[in-house]
């Protein structure tokens, strides 16, 4: 392989990386959401993201022999998804976590701990009463496909890409479209609304919200609810991207998550979204790397494989919290959510 | 009316002494007796009900209760005494030698206590929530199974064939780069940056630049592996980038600054990687130079070196403690949390993409351990088999270790750097104020629970002979914890106690629930208790902290500190009432970072 077949390549690494960046970005939004408003890290939540691929994955599963528009079926997904894991996450907090509002920090980050053991359980244990423990999507038809083949017509970006030999699949832009959707959805919400408003308040100072009139518990059980919903939006496009899901596998997209909202600087959305991004590159350049090291021969990057991609986010994690714990867009964040 | 004589809240100590005697000796001859297989086989229908794992572990945790409860209760010191160590020293062993498993049980427990003792620290006294625990433990593990199993000679025998360089060239290179690193480090530590010309600082900071290109230089020269096409390109991007810290510091004279304190520390920075280049050198030289040896230790080295090792992997736990609590300790509260998580994950990929040392996910087998002649005779005579005499040996020698263990927690516990870290945990700004060394401080609360860890990793390696990276994941860790917060944090006893429960409950009554369930039809195979491990550990983690956050056996400390609000009168702070940002007091930058920067007003640190 010469520099040639090289450079589509690796725009097509960075394309994926982007793509899976979103993903990314709207886990680690649930994080971010949370922590702005109780300073608490919802270890549960990549159990909550993990329910919503679940969940995407029943409905896609029971549709599919439903005679329908394969994006109608997206959409019942997606709202499924999110009003399941949103109202899960509103469970969580309403049981485990506002009981302890005024405990040592400790408390609560152990209780999430415990929280996030129990739902992986949970999950396993429903799919595993209908024999299922590794959860294969089967998408709609037209979904699975690129998204610009060489019969398919096409223009703009998509033929550009196809010149240069750059392979995007259908599911890829599904992936950037909902993620932007929703991003524009939760801006419209935190910034523009009433309810966004003592949302801003609530993180900002929780009692003096409270002398303003506002009911805090109601804006943090609201706050969960957007996060959750969001996480099972997260869910179901992981779903799509990857194929596969199953109870354990939110561990790892978590982390990754919970990384991407430190990098942006946590508590804010923005930042999230910059470092879901830069964590998806990061990502997929480290899985390329042995492909790399085969071009260019050098015998040490081959041996670096797809597990090291967790180490790659870990290592970006202590880089960033040694020398610029704000995060990328901290300084912005004065003002949290 | 006379006033019945009111009876005692409490049974006297007489009484306890008795009941407690009473209940040793029940437990006592039916552990005995269960485990005897050979009585179980005489005794027919009774035998197999005996037999039943559910009964079967409900008699080794009845059996377990007598030491809590010669612990617990007001008896006579000396039936307390009698209680304990028959039970330590006489009842386990003889049952242990008809059912190994329950030796095996034993250590299991006792290596878990003191896991759960390590981390008590660290979390209890010091509140450093450290998920990455296990990797201490790991540790530990892998310093012994490496040197007492094949893998030893299989990583001589690689050398042997791939020595890179002629051997004296490179033990050479390491000698001298490894005294000049350290020398220069030291000599460089020594300095006050006011007592240095600036024109000295640059000398330093350029000749140490002029000694890294040399000893590449040197390198190329002596290890062919230098030849790799990249070596260059990574001298260039050093060069560089060291091109580029001068540049700043000029930058920063040039505006008035005074950076000669600037230009001492990069100049240490760089001693101390020759130092640690020099470390590296010099190992890969011995085992260039040892490489002959591979056939002989194809077995792994002389068990007698066991005792040195115990103390290396000490060494060695507590060495990595520092290492991974240097950077991170800066930090507090849940993000320490998720790095150390991060950092425990670090070392474990790395035991499973090491293939040469570790063996990748295959693990290390078989280990070695201490062969103790004399011993083995002893346990013959005592009526062992002589697979059981390791096994028997691991047991008292983990009994011992955790004896020393405990006295060390306990003494830590009252010492000066106990109550250091209690105030640590309570208030870092105010202790910090109080002029307690944060980063030192937390430090030794790292190293001391990763000795901890790293001497009971060892012992692990040894009893199970075979270690993967499997044994070290998140999970552990989780569990390690669950154990000191079921227990209470910060009490020696609770989390012994923690430590007993968790492990009983995975190690036999889920198994043996699990096994009796297995056969039952209206329980399906999904909720098994033997697979539902993690729920009922969540489930534990979550109810202990929403209804006894103090822990079963609570230390008093926490248990005021945790329940200063039930002697409140007003302090009913529903929902709004908050503590938000409880960490956010003091001049703290950001929500996760201790508020390190103020070291130098209050003389902490230095």
């Amino acid at each position: 392989m010469d520099f040639a077949t090289l450079s589509p390549f690796l725009v097509e690494v960075v394309v994926g990386g982007l793509v899976l960046g979103f993903v990314y970005a709207i886990i680690a939004l649930g994080y971010t959401m949370v922590y702005g408003v109780l300073q608490l890290i919802n270890f549960a939540h990549s159990e909550v993201f993990v329910t919503g691929a679940v969940v995407g994955f029943e409905v896609f599963r029971v549709l599919a022999g439903v005679n329908m528009n394969g994006y109608l079926k997206l959409l019942i997904a997606l709202v499924a998804a999110m009003v399941i894991a949103g109202g899960l996450n509103v469970l969580i907090e309403r049981l485990a976590y506002r009981p302890l509002r005024n405990a040592p920090k400790l408390v609560p980050l152990i209780t999430a701990i415990g929280v996030s053991l129990i739902l992986q359980d949970v999950l396993r244990i429903i799919e595993g009463f209908q024999g299922r423990f590794d959860l294969t999507y089967t998408l709609p038809q037209g979904f699975a496909g690129p998204f610009c083949g060489p019969d398919s017509s096409c223009a703009g970006v998509g033929s550009f890409l196809n010149t240069i030999g750059v392979r995007v699949k259908v599911t890829d832009i599904i992936v950037i479209v909902v993620s932007l959707v929703s991003l524009a959805a939760l801006n419209y919400l935190v910034n523009r609304t009433r309810m966004g408003k003592a949302i801003r308040a609530v993180a900002q100072d929780r009692v003096t919200a409270g002398l303003m009139g506002i009911d805090a518990n109601r804006m943090i059980s609201a706050t969960f609810l957007i996060g959750g919903a969001l996480g099972g939006i997260s869910g179901v496009l992981f779903g799509m991207k990857f194929g596969t899901v199953n109870a354990y596998s939110g561990f790892d997209p978590g982390i990754i998550a919970f990384t991407a909202a430190v990098l942006g600087g946590i508590g804010s959305i923005p930042g999230a979204v910059l470092g879901g991004l830069t964590l998806g590159v990061i990502q997929n350049l480290i899985g390329a790397m042995s492909v790399l090291g085969g071009v260019l021969g050098i015998a040490n990057l081959e041996a670096i494989d797809a597990s090291y991609q967790r180490i790659g986010a870990f290592i970006v994690l202590v880089l960033i919290l040694i020398f610029k714990p704000t995060g990328l867009l901290g300084k912005s964040n004065v003002e949290k959510v | 009316m006379t006033a019945a004589p009111r009876k005692p809240a409490r049974a006297s100590q007489a009484e306890q002494s008795v009941l407690l005697l009473l209940f040793f000796l029940v437990t006592s001859a039916a552990l005995l007796v269960s485990h005897n297989n050979d009585l179980l086989a005489q005794m027919g229908t009774l035998g197999t009900v005996l037999k039943n794992p559910i009964l079967d572990a409900v008699m080794v945790s009845l059996f377990l209760a007598n030491i809590l409860f010669a612990y617990l209760w007001r008896a006579h010191p000396a039936v307390k005494a009698t209680v304990a160590l028959g039970s330590l020293l006489f009842v386990l062993p003889l049952a242990g030698r008809a059912d190994t498993s329950l030796l095996d049980l034993s250590i299991q427990i006792m290596i878990f206590a003191a896991l759960a003792l390590g981390l008590n620290i660290v979390v209890g006294l010091a509140g450093l929530l450290d998920l990455g625990y296990i990797a201490f433990f790991a540790v530990g593990a892998y310093t012994w199974s490496i040197f007492a199993s094949p893998r030893f000679s299989e990583i001589l025998s690689y050398f042997g064939e791939n020595p890179g360089a002629g051997a004296t060239g490179t033990l050479a290179l390491g000698a001298v780069s490894l005294v000049g690193g350290l020398g220069g480090y030291l000599a460089l530590q020594r300095r006050r940056a006011e007592q240095v010309r600036p024109g000295a600082a640059w000398t330093a900071a350029l000749g140490m630049i002029v000694a890294l290109v040399a000893w590449f230089f040197l390198g190329r020269g002596v290890f062919t592996l230098s030849e790799q096409p990249w070596s260059l390109v990574g001298l260039g991007a050093l060069l560089l980038l060291c091109a580029f810290v001068l540049g700043g510091q000029a930058l920063a004279q040039a505006r008035g600054r005074d950076v000669r304190g600037g230009l001492l520390n990069f100049s240490r920075v760089i001693a101390a990687l020759l130092g640690v280049a020099g470390v590296f050198l010099v190992t890969r030289a011995a085992l260039v130079l040892m490489s002959g040896q591979a056939e002989g230790l194809s077995g792994g080295i002389n068990p007698a070196l066991f005792w040195l090792f115990l103390a290396l992997s000490i060494f060695t736990a507590a060495v990595v403690g520092v290492l991974i609590g240097l950077p991170v300790l800066k930090l507090k509260g849940d993000y320490l949390a998720i790095i150390t998580l991060g950092l425990g994950e670090v070392i474990r990929v790395l035991a499973l993409n090491l293939d040469l040392y570790s063996a990748g996910s295959q693990g290390i087998t078989p280990v070695g351990s201490a062969s103790v002649p004399g011993f083995n005779a002893l346990a013959g005579r005592l009526g062992f088999e002589e697979s059981q005499y390791n096994l028997l040996f691991l047991y008292l020698l983990v009994l011992v270790v955790i004896v020393v263990i405990m006295l060390v927690n306990a003494r830590l516990d009252k010492s000066r750097i106990g109550r250091a870290w209690i105030a640590i945990r309570d208030d870092e700004v105010a202790a910090q104020a109080m002029g307690v060394p944060l980063l030192q401080t937390k430090l030794i609360a790292f190293a001391t629970g990763a000795s901890f860890a790293g001497v009971m990793g060892m012992i692990f390696a040894a009893k199970q002979t075979f270690i993967s990276p499997e044994s070290f994941v998140l999970n552990e860790s989780i569990m390690v914890l669950a154990m000191v917060i079921l227990g209470g944090m910060g009490s020696i006893p609770g989390v012994v106690l923690g430590a007993a429960v968790v492990a009983l409950l995975r190690f036999r009554v889920l198994p043996g629930l699990g096994e009796a369930s297995a056969n039952v039809d209206w329980i399906p195979q999904q909720v098994n208790p033997a697979q539902l491990q993690k729920l009922i550990f969540g489930a534990i983690l979550v109810a202990m902290m929403l209804l006894r956050p103090e822990g079963l056996l609570p230390s008093r400390r926490r248990q005021l500190e945790l329940h200063h609000d039930d002697n409140q009168e007003d302090d009913s702070g529903q929902g709004n009432a908050g503590a938000l940002g409880k960490g956010n007091q003091g001049d703290v930058y950001s929500p996760g970072l201790a508020p390190v920067k103020e070291n130098d007003r209050s003389g902490g640190a230095k």
